[in-house]
């Protein structure tokens, strides 16, 4: 009874983060956000003190059932692993707790999340591990789907469905999602819950906690057989029973009631057990966090300033009709990475991060995209090759679960200063004399760039305390497969 | 009839046959019979030309292995043979259409015809390089696209614009003028004329070369519709009573082109097509169109240009069973006119002379989603407007089905480079920029 409502409960979770990550068009988050927004890792980074607090208390009273149902990582293990031991009549076996390891993995956690190495906190968080897997390898295959729906739609003359493109938006966060899955695959296929329980910082937090929960499952020895049915049924692999001594390790136990159902001789109940010791559970509480490594910069891109040939070659004789080409823009190289409307800047932005890609998966601008550069891998940042930061567009600070990008109201957007446009005269068709443009100055939402004359040529200029760093004058700007004008990044946003 | 001709002929016709029941669309051919194609007289010539021309602009494209955009030669083949089959017999053409492939693909259609089936039009469309050397050597090029050794009517393209001074200077500075008189002197052009946009003035100032005897024109090819008879658009187009008035006082053929507006006039708003279904429930909205052209005694030629075979059977219908209108049908269409007048589409008929745009953009795809969304009524005026949420979705969705993002209005910069090209004068960067900031105010809500 137990184990169904356990395993009703982790589909419900795992299948409403899954589409949460899934969906690009704005609709179930209004549904679904509170899922994300009750992951352990990222609640606490928000300072979410009603989330942390429900889960302190649900482990303290109920143990891990946050690792069986509510983390999605493991949930898809715990799917893995049936796939994998299904046909095995002793799939488990008892297995000491690697210590060294774990309260390893959890230690070097600590330090990297204090000392905001956000690279390796991202790398292990559960939850984020699982977003980057979806968004990288899962998200393709959905909208795949959705622009077959959309094909059909258009020949139906329907507007239900509409096709999106799709792309991978960085090569590196692409590889580590997919040797992530291949690792939580191996591990979890034969071992269960190995990952949980020897990396998973998460779970090793909540181990703490664990140990000390009022309901767990306990062995009444005198009932117990020693047939050591539970024991090679435990995914977690944390119930032993020896001849002399029958027990469970607690710290790695996570609620999945597996156990319950197949001792037959009721040797195993799920019992409220308090009374005997107490709590001395550590917190993670916020601690004063020095500012982010300011690592080597890493090139970005291939910035080959080719210069533009997009206008199709003057031919002698004019034709009617085609397309000229127009070329893919490239992201240009930018000194400081654009964080997104809401982060409030750099500082808060990275170290509150994990990486989770759920706004990536959401911006329906194709702004958002994981950094490359190593002191940010996997954090998203912004650039405008496919679209801009559009004004009316709120999403990834509603979606945002771990408080990097803060909730704003579009009025309030529009005042953020993201980072400043600046012009490249050199490939500017108006300052080169190629071409009459103002593009940039036209479309500028804000006013900031206007067309001033040198005498020769008109040329852009950007008045720095007016722009926003929106990213419009980067994105229509002609100039291909670098624009001529770009934004670069501010560390604050004021 | 020589024998491969039979085989040619009855070929086509039993292609035709096989074509008919999807073409048809409903019971227009069986009811009324096969009829009889209508031909005017050249008072010059005595051609006999079919009232129904074939232009050469709108073909179908393809795309072929390396991805360029090719004409469906099958397809083309496929309309022609069924096209003079039913008695079309005028087909137009230029160096400068669909790519530069028009002629080739009329050439290789119409080869596997005999050449005195069919009247062949082309053009002298030297817009870029307007050298001696270059004209001339488009002039040539044109009999060997064509696979023909001389041109029934050939045209000067599309002047008007800029008056007599420009027409001096792409064709009588550079000597074409000479050239070409001699060549008609010769017999390889048997008629020579012009296609006009323009003002008034403008034409005025270039049928008076024709009435002091400078140079003599065949014929001439005009816009023509019922919408252009008196409303023409485009700040400084002539209407076409006025054009057609006066070339009918100097006995000069007319040719018409854009009896449709590009389409326009075959997919109307709703509430003008009710009233033409309402007078004849049968007959298509593109119809009385071709009628209403048809009617004018001076017309040699209305030239359409299909694009595949359902409006090729229903046009050849048509003019098949053709009734001049009657002067009250005449006032009809000029009411239908004034109501057409009244929505605010782009004056736009496709004819893509704007194109390629040197920054990528579609342009004239931009236009006609933006006049589709007009005739059809999905289009949101205001967001008090009660299906606001519906009308701006099916806008923004199928705009982006229509145009490629990077090809779309917004990425417009004004460079100008296709103002001097559109014949109907339209200001193509200023209109881009106003649909631009119409779907801005959509996505933000602020219409």
């Amino acid at each position: 009874m137990l184990k169904k409502l356990r395993v009703v409960l982790a589909i419900v979770f795992w299948v409403g983060i899954t589409l949460l990550l899934l969906d690009f068009s704005g609709v179930l988050h209004h549904w679904l956000g509170w899922m994300a927004k009750l992951q352990f890792l990222p609640a606490l980074l928000a300072l979410n003190v009603g989330a942390v607090f429900f889960l302190v208390l649900l482990t303290l009273v109920f143990g891990r059932v946050y690792c069986s149902v509510i983390c999605p990582l493991g949930v898809l293990q715990d799917g893995i692993s049936w796939l994998g031991t299904r046909k095995s009549k002793a799939p488990y076996k008892y297995k000491k707790e690697l210590k060294w390891l774990r309260y390893g993995v959890w230690a070097l956690f600590v330090i990297a999340l204090i000392a905001g190495v956000q690279v390796f906190v991202a790398l292990l968080a559960p939850y984020s591990a699982y977003g980057r897997m979806v968004q990288n390898l899962l998200q393709p295959l959905y909208l795949w789907g959705n622009n077959f729906f959309a094909y059909l739609a258009e020949k139906a003359g329907s507007y239900a469905f509409y096709p999106r493109e799709v792309w991978i938006r960085s090569l590196p966060t692409f590889i580590i999602a997919a040797v992530m899955l291949v690792i939580i695959v191996v591990l979890s296929f034969k071992g269960g819950r190995t990952y949980c329980n020897t990396i998973c910082p998460v779970g090793t937090t909540l181990s703490f906690l664990s140990r000390f929960a009022a309901f767990r499952p306990v062995i009444d020895t005198e009932k117990c057989k020693k047939c050591k049915s539970c024991e090679i049924h435990c995914k977690a692999q944390c119930i032993s029973i020896g001849k002399e001594e029958q027990k469970i390790d607690y710290s790695r136990c996570v609620d999945c009631f597996n156990c319950l159902d197949t001792c037959k001789f009721g040797g195993l109940k799920y019992r409220f057990v308090w009374g005997k010791s107490k709590k001395s559970a550590q917190k993670e509480d916020d601690k004063g966090r020095r500012a982010f490594f300011a690592g080597t910069a890493i090139a970005v891109g291939s910035a080959a300033l080719k210069g533009i040939e997009a206008r199709a070659q003057e031919a002698d004789k004019k034709v009617d009709g085609g397309f000229a080409d127009v070329l893919p823009k490239q992201a240009p190289k930018r000194e400081i990475p654009i964080t997104p409307p809401g982060s409030l800047g750099a500082r808060n932005f990275y170290r509150r991060c994990t990486a989770c890609q759920l706004c990536v998966a959401e911006c329906p601008n194709h702004v958002l995209r994981p950094s490359s550069r190593l002191e940010h891998l996997m954090q998203p940042e912004m650039s405008f090759e496919k679209g801009y930061c559009r004004p009316e567009c709120t999403r990834c600070g509603e979606l945002c679960p771990a408080g990097a990008i803060l909730p704003i109201s579009k009025e309030v957007k529009t005042n953020f200063h993201l980072g400043t446009a600046g012009v490249d005269v050199n490939l500017c068709l108006e300052a080169t004399g190629k071409s009459k443009c103002g593009k940039c100055a036209q479309a500028c939402p804000t006013g900031a760039i206007m067309m001033v004359d040198d005498g020769e040529h008109r040329r852009p200029v950007v008045a720095e305390e007016v722009c926003i760093g929106c990213g419009k004058c980067e994105y229509l700007c002609p100039v291909r497969p670098i624009s001529a004008i770009t934004v670069n990044g501010k560390e604050v946003h004021v | 009839m020589k024998r491969r001709d039979f085989i040619k002929i009855s070929g086509a016709a039993a292609l035709a046959a096989a074509c008919a029941p999807k073409g048809s669309q409903g019971a227009k051919v069986s009811d009324e019979g096969p009829g009889e194609m209508v031909y005017r007289t050249n008072p010059n010539n005595g051609d006999k030309v079919s009232l129904l021309g074939f232009g050469c602009m709108r073909w179908p494209m393809v795309r072929n292995a390396e991805g360029r955009s090719v004409i469906d030669q099958e397809a083309v083949n496929e309309m022609v043979d069924y096209a003079i089959e039913h008695g079309i017999n005028y087909f137009d053409t230029s160096p400068a259409y669909l790519q530069g492939q028009s002629e080739m693909a009329a050439g290789i259609a119409l080869s596997r015809h005999p050449r005195e089936k069919y009247y062949i039009a082309t053009k002298l469309s030297n817009f870029n390089n307007q050298t001696p050397e270059a004209s001339i050597k488009m002039y040539h090029d044109s009999f060997e696209q064509l696979k023909t050794d001389y041109f029934d009517y050939y045209l000067l393209h599309a002047i008007g614009s800029g008056g007599v001074a420009a027409f001096r200077q792409r064709y009588v500075q550079n000597g074409m003028m000479e050239f070409l008189v001699k060549e008609r002197e010769a017999g390889r052009i048997r008629n020579l004329g012009f296609s006009f946009h323009g003002s008034p003035s403008e034409f005025d100032s270039l049928i008076a070369m024709h009435d002091s005897g400078e140079y003599h024109f065949d014929f001439v090819q005009i816009e023509m519709n019922y919408v252009d008879w008196n409303h023409a658009d485009g700040r400084r187009n002539a209407n076409a009573s006025y054009l057609y008035e006066e070339l009918d006082k100097r006995g000069i053929p007319i040719v018409i082109m854009e009896p449709l507006l590009g389409g326009r006039l075959a997919n109307v708003p709703e509430g003008i097509a009710r009233q033409m279904k309402q007078r004849e429930p049968d007959k298509s909205v593109a119809s009385w169109a071709f009628r209403f052209c048809g009617s004018h005694e001076r017309v040699l030629c209305t030239l359409s240009g299909m694009t595949n075979m359902d409006p090729l059977v229903e046009n050849v219908q048509t003019f098949s069973h053709f009734r001049p209108m009657t002067e009250e049908e005449l006032e009809f269409m000029e009411e239908m006119a004034v109501q057409m007048t009244e929505y605010p589409m782009i004056n736009c008929t496709d004819c893509k002379y704007c194109m390629p745009c040197p920054w990528g953009i579609d342009i004239p795809g931009t236009f006609q989603h933006y006049n589709r969304c007009i005739t059809e009524g999905t289009y949101a005026q205001s967001q008090e407007q009660k299906n606001y949420r519906k009308l701006k979705r099916a806008y923004l969705v199928s705009y982006d089905r229509a145009i490629a993002t990077v090809r779309q209005a917004d990425h417009c910069i004004s460079c100008g480079e296709c103002l001097s090209h559109c014949p109907q004068s339209i200001p193509i960067p200023a209109q881009l920029n106003r649909i631009a900031k119409y779907i801005e105010s959509l996505k933000q809500d602020t219409l």
